[in-house]
């Protein structure tokens, strides 16, 4: 299964495939905020945790069918559905992957990125926190929604509106623990319940997607 | 080793296309599925691969002893041929990709990225996944597709290798391939009734 993960690592890197996309999305729409909303720090530091938050989502719904959708036109997803390791693992392996080239990146960024917005000091590690703890979520769901669209001619659309109101308890949890690091509040309950979800998909929805790409290949 | 297929009915798309599939291949033995497009070839082919639930009827073998090469090859583009082999090899947790490589005559084409192949070196690549994977059924769905006739004759002699080592394969093809193996003719076993009556399968 490594060999999978290395495999997805090394493609993502190579020409064409696609690393980068979802950072230069997420880049775009923080240097983007500023010049729509206007140049007052006072209202940028209040909404720098939603926009990271919404940003970061959305540059990670950019990039999900490309997931299962290359190995199913050339063929390997059949390959390796019939291959000795289990398409539970395989679907663990590929959610990896995507949070690898994406999640890992939008949240190493997020701090950075966050200056443009004017998002206070105090912000920095909870948003740093808060994006390790729930990217995992937002790539697990998102291969399960393209385990379920995997063979659908143009599934990209359906399978945005199959992944979007999944994505929004990690939102609204993520963005509520920056805010409330920001006004000087305990933040341990909506990390735990970010934390919650994400352990909560990452247990269940390998198993559901699994099944998804199984009757797809019918 | 023995693979016995019994009473075997399968569907494409929701339609019942085989019924009553009966053969039996034992080791060392080579079977050639013959019959006209659509009859089902494919079909059978992945029935017994695991892709699809037969609608009845049993095999004596796990879908696990079986190595199924589809019309895709499943390559990765940006993959050397190399890197595309030994990504097989680790999946299928067998060491060593040199035999493959040379037995299908990729040595010198190892470091060339797979999307700078011809047609008949992609088809060679996949066809080299074959002995990588270490599976004693090989299902193969018109593996010659594409191939010269030299290329042809190498995947003959690597098809009776892998029988001498009393393996199996089932081959689906339209042509000659150069050796004698036993050839089932696919057409009576043409499903008679065309609608297979499962409120579920609309959905699935």
């Amino acid at each position: 299964m490594i060999a999978l993960l290395t495999r997805d690592l090394i493609l993502a890197i190579r020409a064409g495939g696609g690393f980068g996309l979802g950072l230069a999305f997420f880049l775009i729409v923080t240097i983007l905020v500023p010049f729509g909303v206007g140049p007052e720090s006072a209202i940028l530091s209040v909404i720098a945790p939603g926009i990271l938050w919404v940003g970061a989502l959305l540059a990670c719904l950019l990039s999900l069918d490309r997931i299962f959708a290359l190995d199913f036109e050339d063929g390997s997803l059949d390959l390796l559905a019939t291959a000795p390791i289990p398409l539970e693992g395989v679907v663990a392996m590929k959610a990896a992957a995507h949070w690898v080239t994406t999640g890992l990146p939008l949240t190493l960024a997020a701090p950075v990125l966050g200056t443009l917005l004017h998002l206070p000091v105090e912000g920095y590690l909870w948003m740093l926190l808060s994006l390790a703890i729930g990217t995992p979520a937002l790539s697990m769901i998102g291969t399960f929604g393209a385990a379920l669209t995997v063979g659908l001619k143009r599934g990209g659309l359906l399978m945005s509106l199959l992944v979007l109101p999944l994505y929004v308890p990690t939102l609204i949890f993520g963005a509520e623990t920056v805010k409330r690091a920001l006004d000087g509040l305990t933040t341990a309950t909506p990390a735990l319940m970010l934390a919650g979800v994400t352990l909560a998909t990452c247990a269940l929805l390998p198993f559901a997607a699994a099944a998804a790409i199984r009757i797809n290949l019918r | 080793m023995e693979l016995q297929v019994s009473d075997l009915s399968c569907a494409r798309g929701g339609v019942p296309i085989l019924e009553g599939v009966n053969f039996t291949v034992s080791g060392g033995e080579a079977l050639f599925l013959r019959g006209p497009n659509g009859i089902g070839k494919t079909t059978l082919l992945r029935t017994l691969a695991g892709l699809q639930p037969p609608l009845a009827g049993s095999v004596s073998v796990p879908h696990e002893s079986l190595a199924y090469a589809a019309h895709a090859d499943g390559l990765k583009a940006t993959l050397t041929v190399a890197e595309n082999l030994k990504f097989w090899a680790r999946i299928f947790g067998t060491k060593g990709i040199e035999h493959a490589l040379a037995h299908f005559n990729l040595t010198e084409l190892a470091e060339r990225q797979a999307q700078n192949l011809s047609a008949g070196q992609k088809r060679r690549l996949g066809l080299a996944r074959l002995l990588v994977t270490g599976r004693p059924i090989w299902a193969l769905d018109e593996p010659t597709v594409s191939l010269d006739t030299d290329s042809v004759a190498l995947f003959a002699q690597a098809v009776q290798a892998h029988l001498e080592g009393g393996g199996m394969a089932l081959i689906a093809t339209h042509i000659d391939l150069g050796f004698e193996a036993r050839v089932l003719d696919m057409s009576p076993f043409k499903a008679k009734t065309p609608v297979y009556d499962d409120f579920d399968e609309a959905f699935l």
